[in-house]
Formats: C-alpha cells, structure tokens, sequence
C-alpha cells in the first residue's frame, strides 16, 4: 500500500461524521438520503483499505463491499419512490414538515 | 507485413528510446504516458472534425445534394472553418442559469468521451492501458455521460433543456441494462473483461473467428450495436435533441465553444460505440493480409457509416416505442442470448450446436415480436365522405 | 520519485473529495450538493483503484455515478421548487450536531492512531502487512462459490426493492 492504513481509517471516519452530520442537519429528505450514501461509502473506504492491508480473507471485504454497493442501491431506490409518493401528497419534501404521524 | 502492423509501436519506442538516453527511468515511464495520451487527445478531436464532415457529405449524397464543397477539394478543410466559426461566436449564458453548472457541463462530458479512448485496442499492441477490466471501465465510464447531460440540461433553466434531459436520462438509463447484458455472451466466451483478451480470443481461422459468425455472436452484435446507437443519441432514437420537438434538447442554451464541446463528445462516442463493437464482436483488430490497425478502422468507419446511413433513413422513434424496444424486446432477447452462449460451450457437434442456438433465437424473437405487438386501432371508414 | 508523486497525488484526492463531501452536506442547492457527492464518489473510486481494487472501483462508477446519483438527480428535479433556493436547508440542530461528531472524530481517530493495526495477523511488528490484490477472477470465484447465499438473499432484496418502488411510486 501507498500510503499507511491509518490515513486512509481516518479519511473514512471524517466521511462517515460528515455523512451523519447531513442526516442530522438536512431538512430535504433527498439531502438526507444522498448523506446516507456518505455514509455507506466511508464503511465502503474501510473494507476495501483492510481487505487489502491485513485481512486474514482479503477476497471477503469486496465480496461485501459488493453487497454494500448493492444494498445502497436498492436503499437509494425504494427511498426516492417514498419521497416521490410523499411529495405528490404533501407537496413537500421537508422533514419538520411532515408532521403526519405527530399527535 | 510486421513492420506495417507495428509502425506506431516502434515508433513509439524509437521515441523513448531517445528519450531514454538523456532522462531518468522514472522520467521515461511518464513520458511514455504522455505521449500515449498526447496520441489519444489528437485522436480524438481529429476524428469528430472529420466525423462531422463525413456526416455532412454522406447525408447529403442520401438526399441528392453534394454537400459541403466550398472550402478546399470536396470540403475536406470544412471542419476547420466550422472550428474558427465556433470559436469566433459569441458565448451566450442565458440570464437565469446556474452559471458554473452551466460553464462544467460541456467540460464534463468530453472527459468520459475521451477516457474510453485509452481501453479501445486500435490495433495489435496498440492499446495506450490493457486494464484487465477493460470493458467494464468502458461501460462505467460512459455511464458518466448521463450525469453531465443531466447538469447542461438543469442549468440552462430552460423547459425545453429541460425535457431534453429527462428524456435522455430516461433513454440512456434504459438502455445501459439490454448494452451491458449484450456484451456479456463476448465476455462468456472469450473469459475475459479485457478488450485486448477479447480481441485476441477471436484470433483463429486465419484471423476471421469473429464472434459475429456464430449465432448467438450474431444477435449480440445486432443487440449491442443497436444499444450503442440509442446511447450516443442518434437517430433513431434521437428523442433528447428531436429538433421538430424541443428545439434541440439539452444543448438549447449553447453557443459557440461549448456547442461544440456538446457535438465533440457526441461525434468521439459514436466512433468508441463503433470501435467496442467491432472489438466485441467483429474480432477487432484481427483479419487477413491487411495490418491490424487498418482492419481495426475499416470495421469501425463501416459501423460509423451505417450509423449516418440510420440518420439518412430511418425516421424517429416515439418515446414509448423506444422505451418499449428497450424494456420489451431487447432486455429479454439479452438474457435468452446469454442462455444460448451457454449451450453452445456446453453442447458438442456443430449441426447439434447450429440447430439449438438458431432454433432458441428465433423462437423465442418470434414470441417476443407476438407479445409486443402494438395496439392498432381499426382503419375508419368514412361511408359519407366521397 | 514516482512513489512520492503517487502519494501525492492520492492525499490530494482523498483531500478533494473530503472538501467535496463538505459540499453535499453544507451547499444550500441540493442540486450542488448531488453534483458534489458525485466528486466524492470519484475520489473514491480513484481511492480504490490506487488500492488496486479495479473492479471495485469500477463498479463504484458504473452503479453509484452512473445509476443511483441518476435517480438521485431524477428525484430532485421532480420534488424541486423555484422557491427553494430562498427557504432554509438546515434545522437547527447544526451546533449540537458539529461538537458531538467532533468528539466522535476525535475519539476514533485517537483510537485509531493508538491501535496497532499489525496485530491482527500476529506479524508482531509495527508495519501493517500488505495482502496481495484481490484479482477478478478470484472475486467471481467467491460470489459465486463460497458467498453464493448471501449473493441470491441480495438479488432476492434487489428485486424485492424493484417492485416495492414501482408500487410505492405509481400513481393509482
């Protein structure tokens, strides 16, 4: 490897706060969902950089990171469907207001 | 003969050769990248320039006129005059643009158009990086193009741009699925993601065992290339750009340079969907007598030829038609076809071999034109009006 | 001096990107903001393949910038207001939100530099040992040898997702 493991662990944790950070902070659900896919791109980061620094079974962290990438996927997929049905009803795409649930 | 076939490879390596006497080996390493991607990016922009006056010429011999032929013999210094044109015209932004989006656009989507240009073999030994995923660097890569389409066509702010992109996100998305799936059958039997493994796989009978003479090769070829087509937005599925419908799609708000960037990368992906096609199936660089890179262009500028042929000939297809073919026909046709690669490896004797594969493809293309049989209303018949 | 030009050149990626992930959580213009996460999925793609994960990497560009941010980007400009550029993007968590992930980063990160990574394989030294490149050949070999379970549940989600958005998203 180029450049040590532990660079590149903490590339990915700076990614994965700043992904959790947009979900907390977001209002539009679409922000939500693409800080999402930060997220899961940084867990991505980390499987790949051990798979190929000290994995015992390298060939299984991009086995999984496939599956990742997969997940994220149908993740993005069924959750823009939900936000398109939301906004032909509410007319809005803002979290503070949909309040439908909210007594 | 070997000396024909290798020309630019030798020379390439007389360069570094040179090179090599007054430069360090780190050095010699870069310089070799240089000059494969300074090769690469005069390839490319020089081939759009006559791209675009072999279209004007061809198309106006469809429609009986001679086409340019005004600057030099038989128009050929046209596309320099089209150049200076461009770049002479005023650069319009429109008043309520995303003005970065809309400067990055047209950058954007020449990168992608160029990128694909280092996996294409031009000919033995001439490929500027054998990654060993090669094909599928290609297919990702031109994924790309869709976002920059997406990003001219949001920022002109311009509801015509904008129905041109959606169209295009629409056409393109659809028809990433049935072109990765017919590449896969050339993968299957060559083993390899490689586009010089490909190429190298169908390298026997003197140089003529293209995959297209099988016939799961040959419903491939005809699947993958009419994909390529619907991708670079040409006729006939030219919906994004329909001129007699959105005015001209996506590049509405276009002027001058960045007009032209728009039509360089259109005219570069239609000679690389031409090239991978020829690579895939059409054994690539292999064929008898002739040197490798010269097999290699003729099949590519024959592809190219019968893509300007399409926009010569055949009218635009409506969007659910086109959407129809993608979804209906094509997709399922891919999967059977992957079937049949199969039973063709694992089935012995050619006369069993032959029978299966065409009887499964017809078969099954013939079921699938009956199930798509589109609605006709029935003919009206006017009793009074004689 | 190609080593140090090579590293160089992935700090700097793995720089742009960070700036790039800053910009999908902070840019007003959700627009801006989908275009940035497409550089930031570059980046890594770029990360990957200086980690010689080629296709990994290549299947990050063909999925993520060439299906998902597609859809993304669909989706915004379905939901996308002219009026949104005036309205507020963010709640009011934001401060919270910053000095909590600060202490979060500040705890993994120390912890991360503190851990020595070389144990895991019992090489007892202080340098992290290097796996070989996991090649495409013997990827294919395990999805569908030895994780060929977990492949099919994946294809059974995928198809479970596709037909979830088709009725979530249909108009009825």
């Amino acid at each position: 490897m180029l450049i040590p493991l532990e660079h590149i662990l903490i590339f990915s944790t700076l990614l994965f706060a700043i992904g959790v950070y947009g979900v907390l902070v977001r209002r539009n659900v679409v922000g939500i969902l693409i800080s999402i896919e930060l997220i899961l791109n940084s867990v991505n980061v980390n499987l790949i950089a051990f798979s190929r620094s000290n994995a015992l079974d390298p060939v299984m962290g991009q086995v999984f990171a496939i599956f990742v990438i997969t997940l994220a996927a149908v993740g993005a997929t069924v959750g823009l469907a939900i936000v398109l049905a939301l906004y032909r009803i509410k007319r809005t795409v803002y979290t503070d207001e949909i309040n439908l649930l909210k007594w | 003969m070997i000396f024909l076939d290798q020309i630019f490879v030798n020379s390439k390596k007389a360069i570094l050769n040179l090179a090599s006497a007054f430069l360090p080996t780190d050095a010699i390493l870069i310089v070799s990248a240089l000059i494969s991607i300074g090769a690469i990016a005069a390839f490319g922009p020089f081939t759009m320039m006559y791209l675009t006056w072999f279209e004007r010429k061809l198309v106006g011999r469809i429609q009986n006129r001679i086409g340019p032929n005004r600057v030099g013999i038989f128009g050929l210094l046209q596309p320099i005059a089209d150049g200076i044109k461009m770049l002479t015209k005023e650069d319009i932004v429109p008043a309520g643009a995303d003005k970065v989006v809309h400067f990055l656009a047209p950058v954007v989507v020449v990168i992608p158009a160029l990128l694909v240009f280092s996996v294409v073999p031009f000919g033995r030994n001439m490929v500027a990086i054998d990654l060993n995923i090669g094909l599928l660097f290609f297919l990702a890569v031109s994924a790309m193009t869709t976002i920059a389409i997406f990003m001219g066509s949001w920022a002109s702010r311009n509801k015509f741009s904008l129905l041109g992109g959606m169209r295009t996100v629409a056409q393109l998305v659809s028809y990433e699925v049935p072109m990765v799936l017919a590449a896969v059958p050339a993968i299957l039997a060559s083993g390899s993601l490689s586009t010089v493994d490909i190429v190298e796989a169908q390298g026997g009978w003197n140089g003529l065992k293209w995959f297209v003479f099988t016939p799961w090769g040959f419903v491939g070829f005809l699947m993958f290339y009419l994909c390529g087509v619907a991708e670079c937005n040409r006729t006939p599925f030219d919906i994004p750009e329909a001129e007699s419908e959105i005015v001209a799609g996506f590049h509405t708000e276009y002027s001058g340079m960045k007009f032209a960037l728009w039509y360089m990368a259109e005219f570069m992906s239609v000679f690389t969907i031409s090239a991978l096609t020829a690579t895939l199936y059409l054994g690539g660089y292999q064929g008898p007598w002739l040197p490798s890179w010269a097999w290699f262009m003729i099949k590519t500028y024959a592809l190219v030829f019968v893509m300007m042929w399409f926009r010569g000939t055949l009218p635009r297809l409506r969007v659910d038609q086109m959407m129809g073919l993608a979804w209906k026909f094509l997709l399922p046709l891919t999967l059977i076809n992957i079937l049949v690669t199969g039973l063709w490896y694992f089935t012995s004797g050619l006369g069993l071999r032959l029978g299966l594969s065409i009887g499964i493809l017809l078969v099954s293309s013939w079921v699938l034109v009956l199930f798509n049989r589109p609605y006709m209303p029935e003919k009206r018949v006017y009793e009074f009006a004689e | 001096m190609l080593p140090i030009l090579a590293k160089l050149f992935i700090y700097g990626v793995l720089f742009l990107s960070l700036v790039a992930a800053l910009g999908v959580v902070l840019l007003p213009n959700i627009f801006h903001a989908a275009l940035c996460l497409v550089g930031t999925l570059l980046g890594i793609a770029a990360l990957y393949l200086a980690l010689q994960a080629e296709f990994i990497a290549v299947v990050q560009v063909l999925l993520y910038v060439g299906a998902v941010m597609t859809l993304v980007i669909f989706a915004i400009m379905l939901t996308h207001r002219i009026g949104d550029m005036t309205i507020p993007q963010t709640n009011k968590q934001s401060l919270p939100a910053c000095l909590a992930l600060f202490a979060f980063v500040v705890l993994i990160g120390g912890l991360l530099l503190k851990t020595d990574w070389s144990i895991l394989v019992g090489t007892g030294g202080s340098v992290a040992s290097v796996n070989p490149p996991v090649d495409t050949f013997m990827l294919g070999k395990a999805l569908l040898g030895e994780y060929v379970f977990p492949f099919e549940v994946v294809s059974v989600i995928l198809i479970a997702g596709l037909i979830g958005a088709i009725v979530v998203a249909r108009k009825d």
